[in-house]
This record gives C-alpha cells, structure tokens and sequence, in this order.
C-alpha cells in the first residue's frame, strides 16, 4: 500500500470538473484507490463519493493505493493533483 | 404593455411568447411484481439520458468551449456512478417499486446529502444530482427532458433557466430568453449571450402573457405585449436591419485576420468584466487585448480581497481556453473613483493621482492585485500591461515589486507562469522613450484617447472642445509610427487598444505602421475583420 498527503490549492476545492477528471485518472488503474479526509472515506473512483467528500482550499487529503501497479496509480494522481488542484 | 427588464445580449426579437415550466415531474409510487422489468427499464432509460448528455455535451463544446460544456460529461459520469447505480437497482428489487420512484428517491437522497454539508458549492452539486434524475424519469415517462413543447419559434418567458435547460433547448425555435429572475454574472446570462439570442433579466411578465405577440427589445431592456401595429412594423424594420449586418459579419466568423496581399494583424477585444468573455468568444476575437481592471475595485464596497481578484482573472483566462488575456493593473483616479480609496479632490486629476502613480506609491494594494493575477496566469494564457507610465524608472520599480509577489508565491508553492510584461503608451513621455521602455518590456499597447488628449492639451471631459479633438491629427499618427518602430526595434510586439483601433478608415495605416495587435470593442471585432481584407 502506498499513502500520500496532499493539500487543495485550488480556489474552489474539488468541484464538479476536476472531480471527473480526477475520477478518469484514477479509473485508468487496477488498484483501488481511496481518498480520506476528516475522517470520511471515499472510492477515488466514484464520483459522487469525491464530490460528497466536499474538499474544500487548505483541506488535507490523504490519498491511498494499494494494489496492482499502486506505485504507478500513487506518482500519476500526485501529478494530477498537483496540476490541477 | 411594456415592461422594463436588464439586457443581457443586445438585438430585438419578434415573435409569439411561451412560458417555459420547468418538468417538475410528479411521480407516484407503484408497487410491481416484474423486478427485473422495471431493472431493465432503469437501465434502458439511463443509456438514453446518457447519449442525450453525450449530444449536449458536443452540442456545448461547439457553442462555448470546453470549460463550459465540461460539466455535461460530469453528469454522465454521474450516471454511470455504482453507488447511484445501485442504489436504484437495489430500491426496486427490495421494495419492489416501479423505476421511476426508485430514481426520484435515490435522487433526493444524494441531493440531500450535498444539500446538508454547508457550503454553496456543494448545494449546487445537490441541484445537478437533481437535473440528472428528473432527465431519467423523463425518458422512464417518454418525455424529452425540458424542451420547449412549440411547434413555432417563441420568445421564451421562465422564472429562471438551468445551464443543461438553455443549452439543450433547440435554439431554432428560441427567438429570446426572458427570465423574471438571474442575474446578468447567471451561467444562463452568458450562454445567452455566447448564443447570440437577445435576452432579459429581471422581466416581471404576466403569467396571462403565453400565446401573447411580444417584442423584446435588446437595446433598452424592454419586453413588450401585444404592441400595436405601428410599433411593430417598425420594429419588424429594425430587425431586419440588424439581421441584414449580422449575417454579413457572421460570415466572417472562424475567417483570418488577412489582407488580400497577406499581410495579417491580431484583432483581440477591450473588455471590462468577466461576464464579457462571452462576448469575445461570440464575436471570434483572437484574445483580450484589454482587461480594465478597475471593475473589481468600482463595483466593490471596499479593497477587493486576492481571492476575489484571483477567482475573477482565474475564471477569464479559463474561459478564454489558452488565448491570450491582457490585464491592465488597476487604472483609477480621474473619473474613476471608488470612494474608499480616500482619494483627495484635484483641480486637474487627468494629470493627477492616477494609475500607477497610485499602485507604486501604495504597494500594498498593488502587490495584492499582481499576486491574484500570477496565481490565474497558471489557468491560461495571462499577460499584464501597466497604464499612465512615463519613465523607465516606473518599469524597473514595478519589476522589482513583482520579483517579490513571485518569490513570496514560490514559497507557498502556489504555481504560475511566464507572464508577458507591457506598457500602456498613453503618455507623449513615454512615446519619446519609447526605445528605452522597449528595451524593458515584452509588447506595447496604446492608450489613444488618452494620448490624444494629452497630445493636443485638449480635455476629454469639455464639450466645448470637441471641434478640434482630432485623434487623426499627424501629432498622433506620427506617433504611432514612432512607437511601433520603437517597439520593434526592442523587440516588443505593439498593440492599440484605444478607441483609434476600431477606427476603420485607419487600418490601412496601421498594417502600414506594421502593428501587430488591434484590441478593440468586441462588437467592432468582425467589423475590423472585414476591413482587414478587403485592403491589399
């Protein structure tokens, strides 16, 4: 299992746009893919479950891998984030 | 019967007014025994609504770009989320009901868990789970979701319009929005717009209006009610005026900017307020020439914060989807005032505390407004010009100050980009160091009204004067030859994004000058167009 913290730069947080992008990204690996914040879990790969996370500027998210190619799926969703949040 | 309202996009309309009712759709509860019927009807409907998303979403990419239409994808992606999915399909095995209850409690649900946590993006997220269902349940119930039911073309009276209701609505038989509510910053305001329909806010019509003979009148932000015959003929001639220039231009949509002997120029558009992006767009402007600024700071009640600033240049630079958008740093003074900047009366403010002359004197504002226009510049495509410049030395301060705002983003990692430095050459100071101001700078853009005025001595403002205030005085044409040579030589691109631009009978001389950019009005956009080549 692979684990990263990552904090929204992003004016708006996770809104309805980049979550689908996000979704899309992690949908391209096998492993499963889990975001947490304040306590809440969701499957990065459903998109209601981003959105209702509600991540907000300033929030910390902890993003976890853990499967097939998990090493690859953690360096690609950084790299999402990091681009467009 | 007339009735006053706020245009929102500009033209007249004539035609038969209906009144759009939003498909609240009312669904019973049915007990039924054929589970896996109404399993197999759920998913019937859901790759329906799925492939209608899928025709708006290119229908939208088209009409206004792909930030924009973005969110149709989400909502098909929406659809095809297993935990909505599921949750259906598990209500009508476990309960046993018909589809169309099972989608509108699963719905509600997830609406009203978005609609729960505290903020307003996120109700919002509970409105689109909504749209999404009441698309489901209208294709469970055989309707096509939200399109208006007229056979002939209507001017359409709503209390408000969804984003996914105005833009899946055939605009073949739309002549105009008019809404009771939204606002002219509405989502709705700016599809409008970018959909060149004429259009009203505010309009507190009669719920006896359907069926009705209305005109809306774009230009004065008038609906009105089975007016009387001569008011109609006349405006019947008006729209056919406007239609007859409209589609001339429009033929020039999507066309170069060329002279029949291939010389070619950068037609961008002068704007002052987000919601004008559209209008940009609509009119096929290769970018924004000039962004004034002061907007954030005249409509505001007090110093408007980075993130406001940020959100606003963030959001223009999206919009413009990589083209190129000029930011003129806060222009105040003169005959902009906002009231809380305390600034002291002046007996000749033209030539007073203005413009930079503020921003370098009060850093503090200044560096707030350079920071949220870095942090946007990673969005896009952003390049920043400064107004009423007379001396290198101004360059070189402004230089310093944005090494600072750049080096204090570097250690909060908040990402921007390369930004375009330009000066606004409104001063004949800065016209006769011009070579020297090249040499700091990446492009020009000149201010001609004010040049003019401070050229010939002449106040704007005095009426009196308007006889001998000659923008095409060989004062300011020699001018611009000597700033564009100037600029040149320093390795500048040169732009003019004063009234002059648009000045048609000059475009010849200004290809001849050799400028690069013209930024003017985006109405005026299509028309340097079609000037531009029919010269060469």
């Amino acid at each position: 299992m692979k684990e990263f913290q990552y904090i929204i730069k992003d004016e708006m947080g996770i809104h309805a746009r980049p979550a689908g992008e996000l979704v899309k990204a992690a949908s391209a690996f096998p492993c499963d893919i889990r975001l947490a914040l304040n306590g809440r879990e969701a499957d990065a790969k459903r998109i209601m479950a981003v959105m209702s996370l509600g991540a907000k500027r300033g929030a910390e998210l902890t993003v976890r891998t853990d499967g097939d190619r998990e090493d690859e799926a953690a360096a690609a969703l950084l790299k999402f984030l990091e681009e467009n949040l | 019967m007339e009735i006053s309202g706020k245009s929102v996009f500009r033209g007249i309309a004539i035609g038969k007014l209906a009144i759009f009712k939003k498909t609240e759709s009312r669904v019973k509860r049915e007990h039924i025994r054929d589970v896996p019927a109404q399993l197999e009807r759920f998913e019937q409907a859901r790759e329906t609504a799925k492939a209608q998303l899928r025709v708006l979403y290119e229908k939208a990419l088209k009409e206004v770009g792909e930030v924009n239409a973005a969110i149709f994808e989400v909502h098909r992606m929406m659809l095809d989320d297993p935990d909505y999915t599921e949750s259906v399909n598990s209500m009508i095995a476990t309960q046993e009901i018909n589809a169309e209850y099972a989608v509108a409690a699963t719905g509600d649900n997830f609406s009203a868990m978005f609609a729960g946590m505290d903020d307003e993006y996120m109700k919002a997220r509970a409105a689109e789970v909504k749209d999404i269902s009441n698309r489901v349940i209208a294709v469970l119930q055989g309707e096509s979701a939200g399109a208006p039911a007229a056979a002939e073309p209507v001017i359409l009276l709503a209390d408000d319009l969804a984003p996914s209701e105005t833009v899946q609505l055939d605009k073949s038989r739309v002549l105009s929005f008019v809404t009771r509510h939204g606002s002219a910053n509405s989502h709705t305001a700016i599809l409008a717009r970018t959909m060149n329909i004429p259009s009203l806010i505010g309009v507190d019509f009669p719920d006896d209006a359907a069926g009705k003979t209305g005109i809306v009148d774009g230009y004065k932000g008038l609906l009105l009610i089975d007016p009387p015959q001569e008011t109609l003929d006349e405006y019947r001639a008006r729209r056919e005026e406007d239609e007859e220039k409209k589609r001339l231009l429009l033929e020039l949509k999507g066309k170069e900017n060329v002279t029949r002997d291939g010389r070619r120029i950068d037609i961008y558009a002068n704007i002052g307020s987000v919601e004008d992006v559209a209008l940009v767009l609509a009119n096929d402007a290769g970018g924004v020439g000039l962004f004034r600024s002061e907007f954030l700071y005249l409509e505001s009640e007090d110093y408007p914060s980075e993130e406001e600033q940020f959100a606003a240049y963030r959001k223009a630079a999206e919009m413009m989807s990589g083209k190129k958008v000029v930011i003129r740093t806060l222009d105040i003074g003169a005959d902009k005032q906002a009231y809380y900047f305390g600034l002291d009366r002046e007996d000749n403010p033209a030539m007073g505390y203005r413009a930079i002359r503020i921003c370098l004197d009060r850093v503090d504002i200044f560096r707030i407004q350079l920071r949220a226009i870095y942090r946007a510049s990673y969005y896009g495509t952003i390049a920043i010009m400064f107004p009423m410049i007379i001396s290198v030395d101004e360059v070189r301060r402004i230089k310093e100050i944005i090494a600072g705002v750049k080096a204090e983003l570097d250690a909060e990692s908040l990402p921007y980009k390369d930004v375009e430095l330009g000066v606004m050459i409104e001063t004949p100071a800065a016209v006769m160091i011009s070579a020297e101001l090249a040499r700091e700078v990446d492009f020009f853009s000149v201010g001609t009204n004010d040049l003019t005025q401070y050229t010939l001595a002449i106040d704007r403002q005095n009426p009196k004067l308007d006889g001998i205030y000659d923008p095409h005085h060989p004062a300011i044409l020699k001018m611009l030859q000597m700033v564009a040579d100037n600029g040149h030589a320093g390795g500048c691109w040169v732009g003019i994004c004063g009234e002059l631009g648009a000045d048609t009978t000059l475009t010849e001389e200004f290809l001849r000058m050799g400028y690069d950019e013209l930024s003017v009005s985006p109405s005026m956009v299509l028309r340097v167009r079609q000037r531009v080549r029919e010269l060469g």
